[in-house]
């Protein structure tokens, strides 16, 4: 069998060894359940808070603001559905609940919205240029005195197009100022974790949701911030877990994991810098070997994650390309969903303007921290290939 | 491993039937952008005992849509038109091992090409 190579970092990324050794106590001997009185629970209960404080400081936020989930699309739906239904009992009857989201939110948002969408809740979904990114002047027309909840996401799964968060939050910080009827604002923060600062006061955010399994620790845990005040219920009902926002025996061991792994991501320059390297490298190499060849996403590097980029192949269809490539040994993605019983592409690339055949023929590559310049020199090597053989059975 | 079977992964990979036939006496189509499945079939027929001579097929799609192509043209060549018109969907599926349920339009895809060649043909004859 010849050696698989990874280039799909941004669906999941494989589970560090040294966060693996630390939550290795807490899979055997540290068996214990956090809220149990003894030594066995205290120990338990003990490794969490140790992990809740390093996520506090990671986020520049307290410990009591930090709420831990079985996954960042729970977190998801912890900070809308909890945020509305705490607000929807202030309101008076008749009086609707605002929100502001973008058309290209991960489906962990969307759906959610959609969901509400039929409980009466009026959603705005935001447009994205070409390049993936909301005009901010979109968000400013589109806010009233009544809107309840702005949720954008910080960088985008599938093109690497980062938001301005920072700017909408100083927006609405400014505008919460004035009005009495508070903005509250989430962001769904997982692909933008290894790479970009999130201090949350920085940030102008209330509610961010961080995932274990997109920055090298285990699956099965999430974490949502929550900024002290900010109206919120429950959406998992039992004990009194979390602060009362989550019921459910805690994932100790995947807390744990999520906080070594949180521990080793460095927002350095060099870091980014030599992640741009790759991904430079990689691009110019399809660019010039593969004729047709299309970036998806935006066109300046400091709109974009280093790690994440899109392309489309006219002639050729994304599943047909992905299954290829892993045959040859290379795993990516695409943005042609053609099992979904929709059968429709991309929401993202929809959105961003592309055409039907254009968003079927894409296809995501997103490194991570182990990729080599090899992988990438192979991977130039053995794509034109794949797609000549594809295009030769298509006739385009 | 692999989200398909042995049988369509070979007929993916390694398709017979794939190319134009250039002075073809009939083209079917079908599909649409949206679904991103986009196929043509391009038939060579014996105007004597109406049957299928030669066929090929290109097809924009997925891997169980270009399987599919794939099987429709072993399955046909050699018929004749009226046998070839009874080809259903589940055929091409079964022959296939069973397409998995959200593919099972590729295999109507395929079927609508073919008929839409015999039908075209008919007309013209």
């Amino acid at each position: 069998m010849k050696k698989k190579i990874y280039l799909d970092f941004a669906a999941t990324t494989p589970l560090d060894k040294s966060v693996l050794k630390k939550m290795m106590p807490y899979l055997e001997n540290k068996f214990g359940n956090a809220s149990s009185i003894h030594k066995f629970g205290q120990e338990a209960s003990e490794a969490i808070d140790e992990t809740r404080t390093k996520m506090a400081k990671f986020l520049n936020c307290k410990p009591t603001e930090i709420v831990f989930t079985g996954s960042a699309s729970e977190s998801n739906n912890l900070a809308i559905r909890g945020v509305i239904k705490a607000i929807r009992r202030k309101k008076q009857a008749g009086e609707k609940i605002q929100v502001i989201t973008t058309k290209i939110e991960h489906k962990a948002v969307l759906e959610v919205f959609k969901d509400l969408e039929k409980e009466g809740v009026k959603v705005v979904y935001l447009p994205v240029g070409t390049d993936g990114i909301i005009n901010i002047d979109d968000l400013r027309a589109e806010i009233t005195p009544e809107t309840d909840l702005i949720s954008i996401m910080y960088a985008n799964n599938e093109v690497g197009s980062i938001q301005p968060i920072k700017k909408i939050g100083k927006i609405i910080s400014e505008i919460n100022k004035i009005e009495q009827h508070p903005i509250y604002f989430h962001t769904d923060a997982v692909q933008a974790a290894n790479w970009l600062d999130l201090d949350v006061n920085s940030l102008g955010v209330h509610l961010l949701t961080l995932s274990g399994h997109k920055i090298y620790g285990p699956k099965g845990v999430g974490i949502l911030y929550v900024k002290e005040g900010i109206p919120i219920m429950p959406i998992i009902l039992g004990g009194s877990h979390e602060w009362g926002l989550r019921a459910g025996t805690e994932n100790v061991a995947g807390i744990v994991g999520m906080g070594a792994a949180i521990s080793q991501i460095k927002h350095t320059k060099t870091n980014t810098l030599s992640m741009l390297k790759l991904k430079e490298k990689l691009i110019k190499g399809i660019l010039t070997n593969v004729r047709g060849s299309k970036i998806n996403g935006p066109l300046k590097t400091d709109d974009q994650l280093p790690n994440i980029v899109n392309f489309s192949f006219l002639g050729v269809e994304g599943e047909s390309l992905v299954i290829t490539l892993d045959e040859a040994g290379f795993a990516v993605s695409t943005g042609s969903a053609c099992t979904s019983t929709a059968l429709m592409p991309s929401h993202v690339l929809i959105a961003m303007g592309l055409t039907d055949l254009n968003a079927h023929s894409s296809l995501r590559i997103s490194l991570g921290k182990y990729t080599t310049i090899k992988e990438i020199d192979l991977f130039i090597k053995i794509l034109p290939k794949v797609i000549e053989k594809l295009r030769r059975i298509s006739g385009r | 491993m692999s989200i398909y079977n042995k049988k369509i992964m070979e007929h993916f990979t390694n398709p017979k039937f794939f190319g134009k036939i250039k002075d073809a006496d009939v083209i079917g189509k079908a599909g649409n952008p949206r679904c991103g499945d986009l196929l043509t079939l391009y038939l060579k027929i014996n105007p004597k005992n109406k049957t299928i001579t030669d066929i090929k097929f290109e097809t924009l799609g997925c891997a169980s849509a270009i399987a599919s192509s794939d099987m429709i043209c072993k399955i046909a060549k050699g018929k004749t038109m009226e046998e070839a018109l009874k080809i259903g969907f589940q055929d091409v599926s079964n022959r296939l091992g069973t397409l998995p349920p959200l593919k099972i339009h590729c295999a109507q895809l395929v079927t609508e090409a073919l008929k839409d060649a015999i039908n075209k043909n008919l007309l013209n004859a």
